[in-house]
């Protein structure tokens, strides 16, 4: 196991460099000049040389990344052009608003997604079946940034039960997680139901049925556990997207999440500041896929054979 | 079954070719047969037809006045009405037709759709051959390149792209479809795998075929069902990135009628009038879950697994 989790760590570095070259290359080919930004339009010719070589933007393109590289190991992404702050200050700061809002997403959406998957499947072709089939699609057709201000008008503006904007309470949290989940708990259920379709049908359920196991029994502690392997890829993978929906959620709900200020900072062309912020959250992410894979080696003896 | 095709395709010269095209044709019918019993996939089909309909038909339903194009003509004096009456979908700030514009955005949403289908499809498909096909160094720079666009989700990395080309149509065009290639590529890459190693291949390379021909007329004819499937569901993933960079500004900019642009100017009037609201994304949700299910009905269409 630990010779697995090493391994896979391995594989993650050079993704994580290619990344960091993919980013900086965004950067690099960005029309506008950092300098003049910062120094703006009435720099003195001296200055504004100065500046340049101070930063690095003198160097040619592969020195520049190294010494992006160099730096990024170090935290030390820059400091932002507008606030002339340190990135790293100002995305750390509003970025566990993010997690937590991708992590409530995520517990919504296995909450809602992994029973209705199950029951949609126990009961196939039932008239439950065809209307979680239905809701399943309607869920994932619906853009979540719609959603959002669909949900804003029918419960904070008509019903008043919710605040529209901000993060401050739990009731702040409640719109904006399921803007984000609904989507990924309709995908969690297309998965939960196909895959326990397809283990439900196999010979050692029959077995189990055979010898009067209990159908409760049979569903949660046979079929079930075979069933999770393929949907614990689909939540891990729900999670980029999730990172992803909380750049349209955070912007439509006006949460200071780190999603809201890279849109803002997209605006300003505060490049430091997206750099940093793709760059953490591709992190994030790479880093709960090496967590799935973990997990999965851990409920799948037959892959972490693999690796013995 | 597909594998027939090409054997008989290729037969040798000399042989009467008349079997050729009724054997095509009796392929597509089968997979169409099956495809029409499935009455989701038909009403996805439905659907998109009509949106084709309404697209092509735009400027009769909404034709351009004497000064404005058809999504541009104000009446300042009736703006906000709600929808029913003359404008069936009620009008928006500057009194402009809702209707009106929806339609002429359905021109907006297919050309996005088919354009960034088409890069992600082409170079996607091109890796995945070449990976595919030449194992050993090939394989693995192209893997590698397209594990790290995937380590950065992908509506960040549609962001970045955007970011640094600049807003615009065309900028999201080209980014979403660069993020999109990872998922064509890892596909064709997959199934050409599993036809390398067939005998019509080593048939075809031993009457002298070079690796071009066998790659484009006998491999990739055979890969082309998940390819299909791939393209339908990542038309509706198209559509729905570039709508939600629009919502955040980085898109197609006023007066276009762009539906994600749509919702993006209705957030300011949410509260009091929800039909701005309302409509386009409706309109977004309609295309996608169009597409879903002829996606879904493609892909049972033809696997021959469910072949009766």
């Amino acid at each position: 196991m630990h010779k697995f989790i090493l391994k896979r760590l391995g594989m993650m570095l050079p993704v994580l460099v290619g990344v960091m070259f993919v980013i900086f290359t965004l950067t690099y080919i960005t029309p506008g000049d950092p300098v003049m930004m910062i120094l703006g339009d009435q720099a003195a010719q001296e200055d504004i040389v100065n500046l340049r070589a101070e930063l690095g933007l003198d160097q040619p393109f592969l020195v520049q990344f190294g010494m992006f590289v160099a730096n990024t190991m170090q935290f030390n992404f820059g400091t932002s052009f507008t606030t002339g702050r340190p990135v790293l200050e100002e995305i750390g700061f509003r970025f566990p608003t993010t997690m937590q809002l991708a992590a409530m997403s995520v517990v919504i959406s296995v909450l809602i997604g992994i029973p209705l998957g199950i029951l949609s499947a126990v009961k196939q072709y039932t008239i439950f079946d065809n209307g979680a089939t239905i809701i399943g699609l309607l869920g994932v057709s619906i853009p979540n940034f719609w959603l959002g201000m669909m949900l804003i008008i029918l419960f904070s503006v008509n019903l008043g039960w919710f605040p529209t904007t901000g993060f401050e309470t739990p009731m702040h949290w409640v719109l904006p997680s399921f803007t984000i989940g609904i989507s990924s708990a309709a995908i969690i259920m297309r998965m939960t139901r196909s895959s326990m379709l397809e283990v439900i049908r196999q010979d050692y359920i029959r077995t189990a049925r055979a010898k009067g196991q209990k159908e409760s029994k049979i569903i949660v502690s046979h079929a079930l556990k075979n069933a999770l392997i393929p949907v614990i890829t689909v939540v891990g993978l729900q999670f980029g997207l999730l990172l992803g929906g909380a750049i349209l959620t955070e912007t439509i709900y006006a949460i200071p999440g780190l999603g809201r200020f890279m849109v803002e900072s997209i605006q300003r062309r505060d490049y430091p500041i997206i750099q940093g912020g793709v760059l953490l959250l591709a992190l994030v992410f790479s880093f709960v896929n090496l967590l799935v894979d973990i997990l999965y080696a851990f409920v799948d003896p037959r892959i972490r054979s693999q690796y013995k | 079954m597909l594998t027939n095709k090409v054997a008989v395709d290729e037969a040798p010269v000399g042989v009467n070719a008349d079997a050729k095209p009724r054997k095509k044709r009796s392929q597509m019918h089968d997979v169409w047969k099956r495809f029409r019993k499935s009455r989701t996939a038909m009403f996805g089909l439905f659907i998109i037809i009509a949106l084709i309909i309404l697209a092509l038909s735009a400027e009769i339903l909404a034709p351009a006045d004497a000064i404005n194009p058809g999504y541009d003509i104000q009446d300042l004096g009736n703006t906000f009405a709600p929808p029913g009456g003359e404008h069936i979908f009620g009008t928006d700030n500057f009194g402009r037709d809702i209707f009106a514009r929806i339609a002429h955005g359905a021109r907006i949403s297919l050309y996005v759709g088919f354009v960034v289908v088409s890069i992600s499809m082409v170079t996607g498909v091109t890796l995945g051959a070449l990976s595919g096909y030449y194992s050993g160094i090939i394989d693995n720079v192209i893997m590698r390149i397209i594990d790290i666009l995937l380590a950065i989700p992908f509506l960040l990395l549609a962001v970045s792209i955007v970011a640094a080309l600049g807003p615009g149509l065309r900028n999201v065009m080209i980014a979403v479809g660069v993020a999109g290639i990872p998922g064509y590529a890892r596909i064709v890459r997959a199934s050409v795998l599993s036809v390398r190693e067939q005998e019509f291949i080593e048939a075809a390379r031993s009457v002298g075929a070079n690796n071009f021909r066998i790659i484009t007329r006998h491999i990739l004819p055979n890969c082309m069902a998940p390819i299909i499937v791939q393209a339908t569901m990542g038309m509706a993933g198209a559509i729905l990135s570039a709508a939600a960079l629009s919502f955040i500004g980085l898109g197609i900019q006023p007066p276009q009628p762009e539906w994600g642009a749509m919702l993006a100017e209705s957030r300011r009037f949410m509260r009091d009038h929800w039909h701005m609201v309302m409509f386009p994304g409706v309109a977004i949700a309609t295309v996608i879950f169009g597409l879903n299910m002829i996606g879904d009905g493609l892909r049972d269409a033809f696997d021959p697994r469910l072949k009766k």
